[in-house]
């Protein structure tokens, strides 16, 4: 009986392996257009993906498909949108953009998310001609990057850059009397953190600041409250935290508890998103974050309103808007072209200018250029207010108490 | 041809085959190639030390770790190449094997356990805080021009060394000393084996091959980020697979790796947004129905076949 019962589990599971391996081979429509998309739907990232990455795919791939599809020279197709999940681990998204590329034989990728994550995929991308719009990756290699992969695009800023928006922002603050030169400095202990703080000590001190507090703290650290106690004992004038999302949101919650007295802070990843603004309300107001949008303009609004209607969550302020920006990129390219010819579109893509909801984007040695670096929470909205070439910044606001 | 022939020229004409297999297979079936040479590897070794000593290890996450961790940062931060890593990092990782192995395999395997359980988790926070606190980072890049078939090549190779180390271990005093200790520790002193040395060594060849695994596979990923070489899920992983084949022979938790990720792809792509659910359903319709791995499984039809 057992062993009956056991041949009938060895068979189901044969079978269900089966049965997913042939159905990727099956269902190939000449009259659509195959588009594939890795990210996380789970592990470490995935609360990042779901509030940048995933709802842009869907908003796009439901905006093209409603407009009736992509046009090229043979016709409009509609959009065919293949996922999977990575997991949050390299070596299954590696899998999972080979499965894309040989075994569902999609005719364009979206990019992945996480500066890893691009990298590690930027070979297989390479390698079967694909265009790699990456907007979730930052990094200080981008020219090496780009020489090394011909279709990798890199269009949300390096490392330096980042950092170099926050000094401008306290200088500024500091020329205008807002803030005294004692800036106390925290980071996590992981690859992003502890690369920004490198990048920003130097910087700071040239620009004539003192740090009064450098100190880590390792990653998925439960209780910040010592750092905070620290930093709040050092006295300092601005405070600067390289943060991850976890953490952005327990150190504000610390900031309040320990009330925080400066007249400038700042938290890295994930400042940006509503539900940060939605946890802490009006207490956040002047809190300054890695990011930005400029809300006023008019296609930054009709995108916003779009995406709360169709994904039913808001975009965030900061990469939902370029990751829905890197799509347009890639369809107005296959447009351009007319054909699914991967090689003419990532040349479309060198060569020519795109109308996006960010305004006018043209890469140059496969990078973009233009891109926020810091925004700030005034009156319940993360704006924009020192950026790389693009327009809309609003003037920053010393933060005022965390009521 | 005598018995006791069989098993290695059997392992030698697989070997063969299996290092054909580049020519063959396409982007996609290389990527889950590269997955199971390098699973096998890690859960072999693994069962050479843990199979004979029923000492279960969670370290695999630790080594393979300090292994990508090692060549990440001499590549991006000193310049030193990827082959010199190859050989150093081993060693660093067996030297912090042997450390560990002295510190916690006198005490009885449940310290054991929960010791290596904490282990990847306190290597990677120490590595960070050395990092952040001392050299500094712009970031782990490990940008080599190797293709997936080189790196399939070089696991194959590793996976040759385990299996004749392996093999060698079986004929001959140590791995015979493990068997007894395996039994009954008691029995091992009173034999006069000295048994924490010979546990201590084998721990350390665990190791050496994990953080191997680590340097081949660092290039595969190409941007080191601690928090994903240093895995717990790794050693889990690594456990399952080989308790899955068999831990009690040397082939046993290759039969494990092999359809377990034919299983976990099977999935993924059937049920990308439950995952981790179909996966334990089915992990736990193996435990049930085959408590014994799949070595016992085929041992016993086999031994049934013969009489």
């Amino acid at each position: 009986m057992i062993r009956r019962t056991l041949l009938k589990v060895c068979a189901s599971t044969a079978m269900a392996a089966a049965v997913g391996l042939t159905m990727t081979l099956g269902a190939h429509a000449a009259d659509t257009v195959k588009i594939g998309a890795v990210a996380p739907k789970t592990g470490p990232l995935a609360g990042g993906a779901v509030v940048t990455q995933w709802p842009n795919v869907e908003l796009w791939v439901k905006q093209v498909n409603a407009r009736g599809g992509l046009k090229l020279k043979d016709g409009q197709k509609k959009i065919e949108l293949i996922e999977y999940d990575d997991k949050t681990n390299p070596a299954e998204h590696i899998k999972a953009v080979q499965r894309l590329a040989t075994q569902d034989k999609v005719d364009f990728i979206v990019a992945p998310f996480g500066t890893g994550f691009n990298i590690a995929a930027a070979p297989i991308y390479a390698k079967y001609g694909y265009p790699q719009i990456a907007v979730s990756a930052i990094s200080d290699k981008i020219e090496e990057l780009t020489q090394r992969y011909p279709n990798l695009f890199f269009t949300l800023g390096t490392t330096t850059s980042f950092a170099e928006g926050v000094r401008d922002i306290l200088v500024k603050m500091k020329n205008d009397g807002k803030i005294g030169n004692k800036i106390a400095m925290v980071n996590v202990a992981d690859a992003f953190g502890i690369e920004l703080a490198d990048a920003a000590r130097p910087l700071f001190k040239e620009a004539g600041f003192e740090i009064v507090y450098d100190k880590s703290y390792p990653l998925g650290t439960p209780d910040l409250s010592p750092v905070m106690k620290g930093a709040k004992a050092s006295n300092p004038d601005a405070f600067v935290a390289w943060s991850y999302p976890p953490d952005t949101f327990a150190l504000a919650e610390q900031a309040i508890i320990e009330n925080l007295d400066v007249k400038a802070y700042y938290s890295a990843v994930a400042t940006c998103f509503p539900a940060f603004g939605g946890k802490f309300g009006s207490k956040i107001n002047g809190v300054l974050g890695a990011g930005g949008v400029n809300v006023s303009s008019d296609k930054m609004q009709a995108y916003r309103a779009a995406h709360k209607e169709i994904t039913g969550k808001d975009a965030d302020y900061w990469a939902s808007a370029n990751t829905y920006v890197s799509l347009q990129i890639l369809e107005q390219a296959i447009e351009g072209v007319g054909s699914l010819d991967k090689e003419a579109v990532t040349q479309y893509i060198k060569d020519n200018t795109f109308d996006t909801i960010m305004g006018d984007i043209k890469f140059e040695n496969q990078f973009s250029n233009k891109f926020w670096t810091v925004g700030q929470w005034q009156d319940g909205v993360f704006h924009g207010v020192s950026s790389v070439n693009v327009d809309g910044a609003l003037p920053v606001i010393a933060k005022g108490g965390w009521n | 041809m005598e018995a006791r022939w069989v098993g290695p020229v059997v392992g030698a004409v697989l070997f063969i085959v299996a290092a054909l297999v580049p020519y063959v297979a396409d982007g996609y079936w290389m990527s889950i190639a590269v997955t199971i040479a390098m699973y096998t590897a890690l859960a072999t070794s693994w069962a050479l030390f843990s199979g004979p000593t029923h000492y279960i290890s969670l370290a695999s996450g630790a080594f393979f770790g300090i292994g990508g961790y090692l060549v990440a940062t001499a590549m991006s931060d000193y310049q030193l190449s990827f082959w010199l890593m190859l050989f150093i990092a081993p060693i660093v990782s067996a030297v912090v094997a042997a450390l560990i192995g002295f510190a916690t395999l006198r005490l009885s395997g449940v310290y054991f356990v929960i010791f290596t359980l904490g282990l990847a988790e306190m290597i990677r926070n120490l590595v960070s805080w050395v990092q952040n606190n001392f050299l500094g980072s712009r970031g782990l890049y490990v940008l080599t021009d190797f293709t997936e078939d080189h790196i399939y090549w070089m696991l194959l190779a590793v996976c040759l060394a385990i299996f004749l180390f392996g093999w060698w271990l079986s004929r001959n005093r140590l791995g015979f000393a493990l068997k007894i200790i395996g039994n009954d520790e008691e029995v091992a002193k009173h034999v006069g084996i000295n048994t924490a040395l010979s546990k201590v060594i084998l721990f350390t060849t665990t190791g050496f091959f994990g953080a191997l695994v680590g340097v081949i596979i660092a290039p595969r990923y190409s941007y080191i980020e601690p928090n994903q070489v240093f895995s717990p899920e790794l050693s889990f992983l690594v456990v399952i697979m080989a308790l899955l084949g068999g831990a009690h022979r040397l082939w046993g938790p290759l039969v494990g790796v092999i359809p377990f990720t034919l299983i976990w792809e099977a999935i993924t792509i059937s049920f990308p947004n439950s995952t981790t659910l179909f996966l334990g359903i089915a992990f736990l319709l193996i435990v049930y129905f085959i408590p014994n791995g799949f070595a016992g499984l085929i041992e016993k039809y086999w031994s049934r076949m013969r009489a």
